[in-house]
């Protein structure tokens, strides 16, 4: 590849004015003529049956124009299921999780909804809908959830033992999965020392700041227009033409700017119900989460109980490994113990593996997705036996891990076989960073602790399509909502590949009705496809630019070049056109220039991370305070070195906070803390400066090298944390958050 | 319905008139009477700082005022922060330096990182940590949002224009 001039540049960001001026629009941001605000009345059970509702003293209130209940949704037939990426969900069981038909499943379940011409009038007509429940047992402990004879969540659902089997009985257990290789037997007894733990993990929420939001607007003829901030306007679109059906064709999705995600923004909790009280009250209607309403009822991570045996050979190489996940997916199966089989083990050639995982139902909200979903909880529990392994065979946890590292065609557990991946090349540029060449700080108990993380990166499908204007600049369309930075990624690829700079393009993220189709921004994908997507537009742009060119200058079109800002004839320097010469001329040299190019559908482009920390543990109080962090990736290719280093402190943060500070705290299905004084995310006083240091190992079958970066920052955190605790007081605290509380309880236990 | 009341206040420079009902809080009214879209909420309790504004220079969380008390007061906002078509130097190192993704909480720490700089010129890393410490950001890490308000106070420092309409706003005390 020939010298960039725009990719890999820390080019100006495309958003950048929109977003520090307060002009960007987000989901509450949007505001019509005539607009009644919605309020949603959720269940104060976690498990109940709701036997009567009734709405006509709410539906008396002067200024109320619309209430429903589930008796205003139509019926749904079973099975069908919805396109949501990687976190799908059956849609009858999304019909009942967007509202109650009859069986309250959790605390926060919304039961009825009103609309009316205040939000102030809305809250009061809340308090004027009576609900009689009757009250029924929950279960809401993971493990007591999977006991016989506990009380079901569902009365029909049938655990999934694979290859078409189920359960006999109904069960708790969604899902039971097993992966094995080799011969685990052999693994042990090939093993001189094996370490084995069992670990536990709370409920955490992604936390992004923006709750969900949006404005439905029916009109008489059927046609239904949303703003909502989202993740996947498509995917938005589809599923309230699942739920509510509605063709496809009448619902126009318009995507707000998103005010964080991290997996948290693909279900539709509010979109079905705006919809149908404006078509209730003939009238737009804008549906706001309070905080709690985005804690109790949209989808944390889940929490975890996970076992780990693992053993390795006196010359440091892994001999076997089994791995028990048990996952809280809360009220609805699905949650990412599928994800975690194989994350946990990726980084590593293990010759003898089993893993066994049990995607469990509880009374809690519906579990979500959350950035590198299912990989942060095994990480932890891994990531420690790893550390333990290490110590006992006589090795520092990155030679140790050097050792037994997984690299280009490396088969995982699963079977999948990795393509060039840049594992080692990480590991190395560890051990020559100066952070771990440096003398540990002073202190009493003071331990640097390191750990490994891992994510897949999906590619999915995207597309994209770029017109030339007859001024010259250009507009690139896509349907993919940018979380937090992606479109000045892909305005750098297309302006790398058009030889333009990137103030000449405009990108726009286009409503469903304009936009080529496109599926969900999720799995650290955007940059990945809908980049791939956009580099193949722009690749026909630029050779129909050519076209365009040689019939101006009266030329083959191979005998024409784009170099230096000019359409050049080889070899007759003096016959040229600008970009902007034949921009103009486009209607006199075959009409408008407007291309659409997809791509996606291919393979993961796996990124790998790793995390290094210095803390110290007051024995006092249990308070570990981070001296310094240095967070290592493997990016295949950074396009934008700022957004890079951002995501990678970003998602280091999510994980030092799911470390040592947040956590759902329940009480019989109760959440105890559903604001953010007392679910505390972390504050900039609560972390250091981050240091980021990161290798570039191409992805393969990308153009640009590019890797999916979002997601793999956040899985070594918690586990680098407590492998530090360790080698700071000696003592390993095995449950998440290691608050003040546990860590102290661990030092008097030890 | 509660009674509504008029309140008279300047808001970003321009004395304003509104009338509400003594339930609402400033920030509802900046958002839905007001058009002022740019103050976010993110919690409704005062724990996330994305609602903060300067009232009388002051940054305070427009989610716990009630904006019957702005009555006679001065009030600025994200929008009144720079000249109409201008940056600021805080918003131009936070689009230069990386400090926001997504940019919903970015008003918020932008209003408090300038009441810092009109109290502090040269503040220390830790004096920014402590000054944003009531604003979370969920996306960043905080890092590059430090070094921006470090930047932009060497910009301020150096005699860079942006902080006059602060000023005129009656921001100066």
């Amino acid at each position: 590849m020939s010298a960039l001039l725009q990719v890999g540049r820390a080019v100006e960001r495309v958003d950048g004015a929109d977003k520090v001026t307060g002009q960007a629009v987000f989901g509450a941001d949007v505001r019509l003529p005539g607009m009644l605000y919605g309020r949603v009345l959720r269940a104060p059970h976690p498990h109940a049956r709701v036997v009567r509702i009734d709405t006509r003293r709410a539906e008396a209130l002067p200024g109320v124009l619309a209430v429903i209940t589930a008796d205003d949704l139509p019926s749904l037939k079973v099975g069908e299921s919805t396109a949501m990426g990687e976190v799908g969900l059956n849609v009858v069981y999304l019909a009942d999780m967007v509202l109650c038909r009859g069986r309250v499943r959790w605390k926060g379940h919304p039961v009825a909804a009103v609309a009316a011409v205040s939000p102030h009038i809305a809250e009061e007509a809340l308090q004027l809908i009576d609900v009689e429940y009757e009250v029924l047992e929950p279960v809401v402990d993971v493990l007591q959830a999977m006991e016989p004879g506990s009380p079901l969540v569902h009365d029909d659902l049938y655990t999934n033992l694979g290859r078409g089997q189920r359960s006999q009985e109904p069960s708790n257990v969604g899902t039971y999965l097993r992966i094995e290789r080799g011969d685990l037997e052999a693994g042990w007894a090939a093993a001189d020392v094996v370490v084995e733990r069992e670990f536990r993990t709370r409920n955490v929420h992604q936390g992004y700041i923006e709750p969900q939001a949006c404005v439905a607007q029916a009109t008489a003829d059927g046609r239904v227009t949303i703003w909502t901030t989202t993740q996947g306007a498509f995917a938005v679109r589809d599923q309230v033409s699942q739920l509510l059906q509605i063709p496809a064709k009448d619902i126009k999705v318009v995507p707000t700017e998103v005010g964080g995600a991290f997996g948290g923004k693909h279900y539709p909790y509010l979109e079905p119900l705006a919809t149908m009280l404006s078509r209730k009250s003939g009238r737009p209607v804008k549906l706001v989460m309070s905080r709690a309403e985005v804690f109790e009822g949209t989808g944390p991570t889940p929490g975890s109980v996970i076992r780990v045996k693992m053993g390795a050979n006196r010359e440091g190489k892994l001999t076997a490994a089994y791995l028990w996940l048990a996952y809280d997916a809360g009220a609805y199966p699905g949650s990412a113990v599928g994800a975690a089989a194989i994350t946990g083990l990726a980084p590593y050639v293990v010759p003898h593996v089993r893993v066994e995982g049990y995607d469990v139902v509880t009374n809690k909200p519906r579990v979500g997705a959350y950035r590198a979903p299912g990989a942060t909880q095994v990480a932890f529990a891994v990531e420690q036996v790893i550390d333990e392994l290490a110590q006992q065979v006589g090795l520092d946890p990155v030679t140790f891990r050097l050792r037994n590292a997984a690299r280009e065609g490396t088969v995982r557990h699963d079977g999948y076989q990795y393509r060039r991946i840049g594992l080692v090349e990480m590991l190395e540029a560890v051990k020559a960073h100066p952070h771990w060449q440096a003398p540990l700080p002073e202190g009493r108990h003071v331990g640097r602790g390191f750990a490994v993380g891992y994510w897949f990166n999906g590619q999915f499908q995207s597309t994209c399509q770029i017109a030339v204007n007859p001024d010259g600049s250009v507009s690139l369309g896509v349907g993919n909502p940018d979380l937090s930075g992606a479109r000045t990624a892909v305005v750098q690829i297309v302006a790398e590949e058009l030889g333009l700079t990137t103030d000449k393009i405009r990108m726009q993220i286009l409503d469903t009705s304009t936009a080529p189709p496109t599926d969900s921004t999720g799995g650290s994908r955007n940059t990945y496809t809908t980049g791939l997507a956009a580099y193949r537009a722009a690749v026909a742009v630029r050779e129909e630019m050519k076209r365009r060119a040689a019939q101006l200058l009266e030329a083959s079109p191979e005998d024409v070049e784009w170099a230096g800002g000019e359409f050049r004839i080889k070899g007759a320097p003096s016959r040229r056109l600008t970009w902007q010469q034949v921009a103009a001329q486009q209607r006199q040299t075959g009409g408008p220039i407007n291309l659409v190019e997809s791509a996606g559908g291919g393979g993961d482009h796996p990124s790998f991370s790793a995390a290094l920390c210095d803390v110290e543990v007051d024995p006092d109080t249990g308070h570990v305070k981070i001296l310094r962090w240095t967070a290592f990736q493997d990016v295949g290719r950074a396009i934008h070195p700022v957004m890079v280093e951002g995501q990678m402190q970003g998602g280091t943060v999510q994980g030092i906070g799911w470390a040592l500070m947040e956590e759902y705290v329940w009480d019989q299905g109760v959440m105890l803390n559903p604001n953010f004084l007392d679910y505390r995310l972390p504050t900039a006083l609560d972390v250091p400066d981050i240091d980021t240091h990161y290798v570039e190992v191409p992805e393969p079958n990308h153009p640009y090298g590019v890797r999916g970066i979002g997601e793999a920052p956040i899985v070594p955190p918690p586990a680098a944390i407590a492998n530090a605790i360790h080698r700071a007081t000696g003592v390993r605290v095995t449950e998440l958050p290691m608050t003040p509380e546990r860590v102290w309880q661990a030092l008097a236990q030890a | 319905m509660a009674q509504k009341v008029a309140v008279g206040l300047v808001l970003n420079g321009v004395p304003e008139q509104v009338l509400c009902e003594p339930r609402q809080t400033l920030l509802e009214v900046l958002r839905e009477h007001l058009g002022l879209t740019g103050t976010k909420e993110g919690c409704g309790n005062g724990n996330c700082g994305a609602c903060t504004v300067l009232v009388d220079g002051e940054p305070v969380n427009a989610c716990l005022v009630l904006a019957v008390e702005v009555e006679g007061r001065q009030v600025t906002t994200v929008e009144g922060l720079a000249k109409p078509g201008e940056l600021h130097p805080l918003q131009e190192a936070f689009v230069q330096l990386g400090g926001y993704q997504c940019g919903f909480c970015t008003p918020g720490f932008l209003m408090s990182a300038a009441a810092l700089l009109r109290e502090n010129s040269d503040p220390s890393d830790e004096e920014i940590r402590q000054a944003l410490a009531g604003n979370l950001c969920r996306c960043t890490g905080y890092d590059k949002i430090v070094k921006a308000v470090r930047s932009a106070a060497a910009t301020l420092r150096n005699g860079g224009e942006g902080d006059e309409r602060l000023a005129a706003s009656g921001a100066s005390r």
